[in-house]
């Protein structure tokens, strides 16, 4: 049966022979004949008349039809020779559930009249795998058994989905007319294929034991046990591509096999892939009558081993799917463009169907046989590259979990219906306008629907794997957002893109020298093969832990490069830990993948440090926000700045503080590289933002300044700086009154924004308060003034409070009101209030300066 | 039969009145994000811009909402995150979490509770969260997987904000923000607080990252929009049922809020407070006086519902005080020891008098220092107010405390 495969290594054209005909009707030009040329080969001449093979899923057990019109259409865009053919089904096409219904059993070479006008006969002519001899016989002729010319099929009766009937006389006689023409055909094709199967054989052993080598590691850990329910499963699936040529409404068991391989047309070159994966399934083809290949019962062995190979493979397949989902769709699409094929259209190749009557019966024979082709296929497609092999197997593996989707649909749905309602949906899109006169098909042969069925796949899967168990170290995720982050439309929603402080630039300007220096430090640490520690400190904002990251990220590409010895990284910070001691854990969870309790953990890492580690690559450890590891001991600090002081420990630390003199605090500074860094200037800060608005023009300059010298001035703090930007491009993003053409940032808009993020609230808060409220704060102004302290009871207030409103001739607050205005300015913290316990004798503070107060309250 | 007629008619008012007072009960007592928001437009525009960003761009933020208790702070963000979940591409694409600082005390139970609000426990199956570390760890991981373009943006409300700033170290506040300020799951933060010096009690690292975006509500209306909210508050929706009673009623509240005493009235709330939830306690104390032989709210029950508000707590228990006072006043002669000491506990147990400090066991109960919770000026009061005041009781009153 390998000489199906034949069309895998050339490459045919497809020419039309004669002038073309016009169809008046129609609009399309017809052709008496077409010509397949195939690399190296004598040409094939097809007439209209003749029966052909059709390429389909099943590469054993090509469609037969008999060609009816060869016309071209412009209209299809893949391929735009075309064939209307008339269709034969073979009994293995025939739904099990039906074939009871021919009430014999069925001769070998029997075929059966497709009597079943809405099936789609429109197909590629670049389908036609070549011609075929098809006999018809009158109702009482006998099935001749045994034949010798395997070429031949037979046709006595016509199957119109619903029951087996005899020939009508006329069809008989037409089908009886082109038998004449075929032979002359058929020489150059028996030529072709002497030389194609001689090689695929000659190969096939040794593949056979390449992919036992390959497995054999796989193999070993199977249990038998484990075996037998892959094997019954590849049993049943083999029944699926016996199936898979029917015309009828067993749909979605094709798609098993025959799904990739429809979604494109004539990728003839590719396909080496695909048949490797067909035959797998092919050679557990018990259920299929036709079955063929010399009786090898001594390979059942062989079968056995490709079955655990096969399982094998599977169970890789698995693990890579769960390890690289983002593959998935990659996958796919290599599938459909190395896959062969598919539609209602057949590609043609060599008509090397030659059907042995003789091995009907025995199925373990024809399951070496099976085997042979496969592993010849597999050799070639190893030959060719690494990359199609990957994909191969994991085609082959997809069919397999495909497969086993589609048993499970079988089981539950009435398949016909699900061919149906899949098919129309999907016609529009393949089908050739002009041409087709469809009436909706519920054919199998009609197989891009199962294009949809077999891309929904994937995500069923997961449904049938068992329970995927939870790994152990679950690494859990926000789920994904349905819809995609537009971009930035316009030029400040760009600037505002590139002022996110979460936004990593490309270089980090004004921290050059340090860079340079940490750069140096863990650099001379790695060459020397030596440990070292390095205390970086600065204030917030001032990029130190961005400057070590961006050392890091230099010294991995160096170590890429082998510039310098590999390192391993590892970086903990104090503030993202829920006690010091944790520390530890996460160090050793991150060098070793360790889990263990931090007492421990300080074990196995002091044991790792201080003993010697035969030629252990250093570890570069990072620890942030240092300051928080402070214990009452001390033992955590003292631990990251001793461990780097052994000769054998190879460790440089790097530790991240805001405080200065906290190595001196915990006196340790021996052997301590210290480096600061300091706030940023106003200059820096501009340059900051100048690097990071690069060829974008959305600020002015002077705004820049401004707010360059405003942050440099009150903090230098980079991040400040960077918020206060952005929170400007929105400023003049709301103020510009039409969308779309945004001005550039101004300093008034830098000088609204500076406002609202640094403008005290105080004043604004006393201003909006209410009366009561602002005659309190009077009252405590005087009673401040009355008595000289800083500090007053309600009680002292309360009567100032009614004093001042007695002297204004307001209606004065009752006691319990004035208390509810005193604890309303204490939460806003515009008071500092005892707590209410003391009710009359609680003491009030002013939280704000006297003069901000009286500044607030003269404004009204 | 016009007897009939009018029963009829106060069976009709009953039912209406009773949603009407459900109504307005409801709008007093639920935030409800339906209605409308006051003198806000600006903040609210900040704010759901802000929002928007976060849902459609990815863009991370933080953001803290600062006003005094009762300026409507969650109304405006739930207002926003409404309005935010009615455009379709945001809503599919948002994840919330809110937490209270009263109710998530310390970081363990929070990151918990992130956990859970993010449906992320599903993620480990059934595996029992060990310890806060091995939790903390697990969220940061999560939140550390994500990226701008690719993960479902997550907002973060948290209410009660300063109280999150007492947590030990500030942990989660810091990587709060620091996932705010890497290129992580794109956050919002929005914290709402009333402190004004919130600022202040962040830790200068988690000061440094956070954004300083603030927006400010400080009840900042005057007092003709005041009264024009008391207005809308107190008015019935178009979808009201009996038309012709909502209308009235209405007209009703029309007539109120140009009414002279009613506004005094109104005027005198909003001197004490501008918070809205005041006005809201006075209505409802005004509305709970409608009954169906009264259907209308009237200036008197607004006058007196304010009287009821602005109460001295301390008047209420004048009379009681009053004997209490005179008989300690007369105790010197006339009483015996026992019955002055329990005037003496009662005082206690009211709290108008207080022990100065906590009671030691041994000092004995007559030698102890106590301190008056009262003021004079309300003594006098309630010494005016109690018409059978002893006369030796004024004397005293008069002799002793008038120099004040």
């Amino acid at each position: 049966m390998a000489y199906y495969l034949t069309r895998l290594k050339t490459r045919q054209t497809y020419s039309w022979v004669g002038k073309p005909l016009l169809d008046q009707k129609l609009h399309y030009q017809t052709y008496k004949e077409i010509c397949v040329k195939i690399d190296g080969c004598s040409d094939i001449h097809i007439q209209v008349g003749q029966f052909v093979l059709i390429e389909g899923d099943d590469e054993e057990n090509p469609y037969v039809a008999k060609l009816i019109e060869l016309f071209e259409d412009d209209g299809e865009p893949r391929s735009k020779k075309r064939a209307r053919v008339q269709w034969f089904v073979r009994f293995c096409e025939i739904p099990v559930c039906k074939r009871h219904l021919l009430g014999r059993k069925p001769a070998e070479q029997e075929l059966f009249w497709y009597d079943y006008p809405a099936c789609d006969s429109n197909v590629s002519a670049e389908t036609i795998i070549g011609p075929v001899q098809v006999v018809a016989l009158a109702p009482d002729e006998v099935l001749p058994m045994d034949l010798k010319n395997e070429k031949t099929f037979f046709v006595k009766l016509s199957w119109n989905e619903k029951s087996f009937k005899p020939l009508s006389p006329e069809l008989f006689a037409e089908l009886d007319k082109p038998k004449e023409g075929s032979p002359k055909c058929q020489k150059p094709i028996e030529a072709k294929t002497k030389g194609v199967e001689s090689p695929s054989s000659a190969t096939t052993e040794q593949v056979v034991k390449r992919i036992e080598l390959r497995h054999s590691a796989s193999k070993s850990r199977q249990t038998p046990r484990a075996v037998t329910p892959t094997a019954r499963k590849r049993l049943e699936l083999g029944s699926v591509p016996g199936m898979a040529n029917t015309r009828n409404s067993q749909q979605p068991s094709c798609d098993s096999l025959g799904s990739p391989g429809r979604t494109k047309k004539k990728v003839a070159s590719s396909e080496v892939t695909l048949p490797s994966k067909r035959s797998h399934p092919d050679r557990m083809d018990t259920a299929s009558p036709t079955l063929r290949g010399p009786q090898k019962t001594g390979k059942v062995q062989l079968i056995c081993t490709q079955g655990e190979n096969n399982k094998a493979s599977y169970e890789r397949h698995r693990n890579l799917r769960t390890r690289v989902p983002p593959l998935r769709s990659t996958e796919i699409s290599d599938k459909r463009t190395l896959c062969p094929v598919g539609g209602g259209q057949k590609s043609s190749t060599v008509p090397s169907v030659i059907l042995k009557p003789e091995n009907i019966k025995k199925r373990e024979a024809k399951e070496p046989e099976a085997l042979n082709e496969a592993s010849s296929t597999s050799h070639r497609v190893r030959r060719r590259s690494s990359l199609l092999t990957l994909n191969r197997i994991r085609q082959q593996l997809r069919f397999l979990d495909n497969g086993k989707c589609d048993q499970e649909e079988e089981e539950f749905l009435p398949t016909a219906e699900i061919s149906v309602s899949s098919s129309d949906s999907e016609q529009e899109e393949v089908a050739t306008p002009p041409l087709t006169r469809r009436a909706p098909r519920s054919v199998s042969r009609n197989l891009r629907s199962t294009l949809k069925l077999s891309l929904e796949i994937p995500s069923k899967t997961p449904q049938k794997t068992p329970k995927p168990r939870t790994p152990f170290r679950a690494t859990p995720q926000i789920r994904s957002r349905k819809l995609a982050a537009p971009g930035p439309s316009n030029v400040l929603e760009e600037a505002r893109l590139r002022l996110h402080v979460s936004t990593v630039p490309e270089s980090l300007p004004c921290r050059e020298q340090e860079f340079q220096d940490i750069y140096s430090f863990v650099e001379s640490k790695l060459l020397d093969h030596t440990g070292g520690c390095m205390y970086i400190s600065g204030v917030p904002g001032t990029g130190k832990t961005a400057t070590v990251h961006e050392v890091i990220r230099g010294l991995q590409q160096a170590a890429l490069t082998n510039d310098v010895p590999p390192f391993q990284y590892v970086e903990v910070n104090g503030m993202k830990l829920t006690e010091p001691h944790q520390v530890y854990v996460q160090i050793l969870e991150k060098l070793t993948g360790q889990k263990a309790t931090a007492n421990h953990a300080a074990e196995l890492l002091a044991k790792r440090f201080r003993t010697q580690g035969s030629s252990r690559e250093t570890t570069v450890l990072l620890v942030d926000e240092l300051d928080l590891l402070w214990t009452q001991k001390q033992d955590v600090m003292y631990n990251l700045f001793d461990w780097p002081t052994h000769k054998e420990a190879r460790l440089v630390v790097l530790t991240i503080a805001n405080t200065m003199d906290l190595p001196e605090r915990i006196m340790m500074n021996r052997g301590l590289t210290r480096m600061s860094f300091q706030p940023y200037t106003h200059s820096q800060l501009q340059q900051i933002l100048a690097s990071r608005l690069k060829h974008l023009k959305a600020f002015e300059d002077d705004a820049i300044q401004l707010v360059a010298r405003k942050v440099a001035a009150l903090s230098g703090d980079a991040r400040r700086c960077l918020d206060i930007c952005r929170r400007a491009t929105e400023i003049c993003e709301f103020s510009q009154q039409k969308p779309g053409s945004p001005g550039l940032v101004t300093v008034a808009h830098l000088m609204e924004a500076l406002d609202e993020m640094f403008s005290s609230s105080y004043i604004t808060a006393i201003r909006n308060s209410s009366v009561l409220e602002q005659g309190f704060l009077r009252a405590i102004l005087a009673e401040f003034r009355r008595s000289g302290l800083e500090e007053a009871t309600f009680q002292q207030i309360y009567s100032q409070h009614v004093a001042l409103c007695r002297m204004e001739g307001l209606p004065y607050p009752t006691m319990s009101e004035t208390m509810a205005v005193c604890s309303r300015l204490g939460s806003c913290r515009l008071l500092l209030v005892e707590s209410s316990r003391n009710d009359l004798l609680l003491r009030v503070r002013l939280n704000v300066s006297q003069d901000d107060v009286l500044y607030a309250l003269k404004e009204e | 039969m016009s007897n009939r007629k009018s029963k009829n008619n106060n069976l009709m008012h009953a039912e209406c009145l009773s949603q009407v007072q459900r109504i307005l009960r409801a709008r007093f007592c639920h935030q409800n994000p339906h209605s409308n928001l006051f003198g806000v437009q600006v903040q609210y525009k900040h704010l759901i811009e802000l929002l928007k960003r976060t849902a459609i761009h990815g863009e991370s933020n933080s953001v803290l909402i600062i006003g005094p208790r009762g300026s409507g702070k969650t109304m405006l963000i739930n207002h926003a995150l409404k309005e935010l979940m009615e455009i379709g591409e945001a809503s599919e694409n948002i994840l919330q979490v809110h937490l209270n600082g009263l109710l998530q005390i310390n970081d363990k139970i929070a990151l918990k509770e992130i956990t859970r609000q993010l449906n992320l426990e599903n993620a480990v199956g059934d595996k029992v969260f060990g310890s806060f570390a091995e939790n903390l760890s697990f969220l940061l991981e999560a939140l550390k997987k994500g990226d701008r373009t690719n993960s479902c943006p997550v907002i973060f409300i948290l209410d009660e904000f300063d109280l999150f700033a007492h947590h030990k170290n500030q942990t989660l506040l810091y990587n709060l923000f620091d996932i705010s300020q890497t290129a992580q799951t794109p956050v919002s933060v929005i914290g709402l607080t009333c402190r004004l010096d919130i600022l202040e009690l962040l830790e200068k690292r988690v000061k440094s990252r956070f954004s300083h975006r603030q927006i400010h509500l400080m009840n900042s209306f005057g007092f003709p929009q005041y009264v024009k909210i008391f207005k809308e508050q107190l008015s019935l929706p178009a979808e009201f049922p009996d038309k012709v009673f909502a209308e009235k009623w209405n007209e009703n509240v029309q007539c109120l809020s140009e009414d002279r005493s009613v506004r005094e009235v109104l005027q005198k709330h909003f001197n004490v407070s501008k918070n809205l939830r005041s006005l809201h306690m006075l209505l409802m104390l005004a509305l709970n006086r409608v009954t169906a032989s009264h259907p209308f709210v009237t200036p008197a029950d607004l006058m007196e519902a304010n009287q009821l508000c602005s109460m001295d707590s301390k008047a209420n228990i004048v009379h009681e005080f009053q004997k209490f006072i005179q008989r300690k006043a007369h105790s010197v002669y006339n009483f015996e020891k026992p019955v002055v000491m329990k005037a003496f506990e009662h005082l206690q147990q009211l709290e108008l008098i207080k022990p100065i400090e906590r009671t030691s066991v041994n000092s004995q109960r007559e030698y102890q220092l106590m301190k008056l919770l009262l003021d004079n000026t309300q003594i006098m009061n309630a010494l005016q107010k109690y018409p059978n005041c002893p006369t030796d009781v004024r004397q005293w009153a008069t002799s002793s405390l008038s120099w004040l």
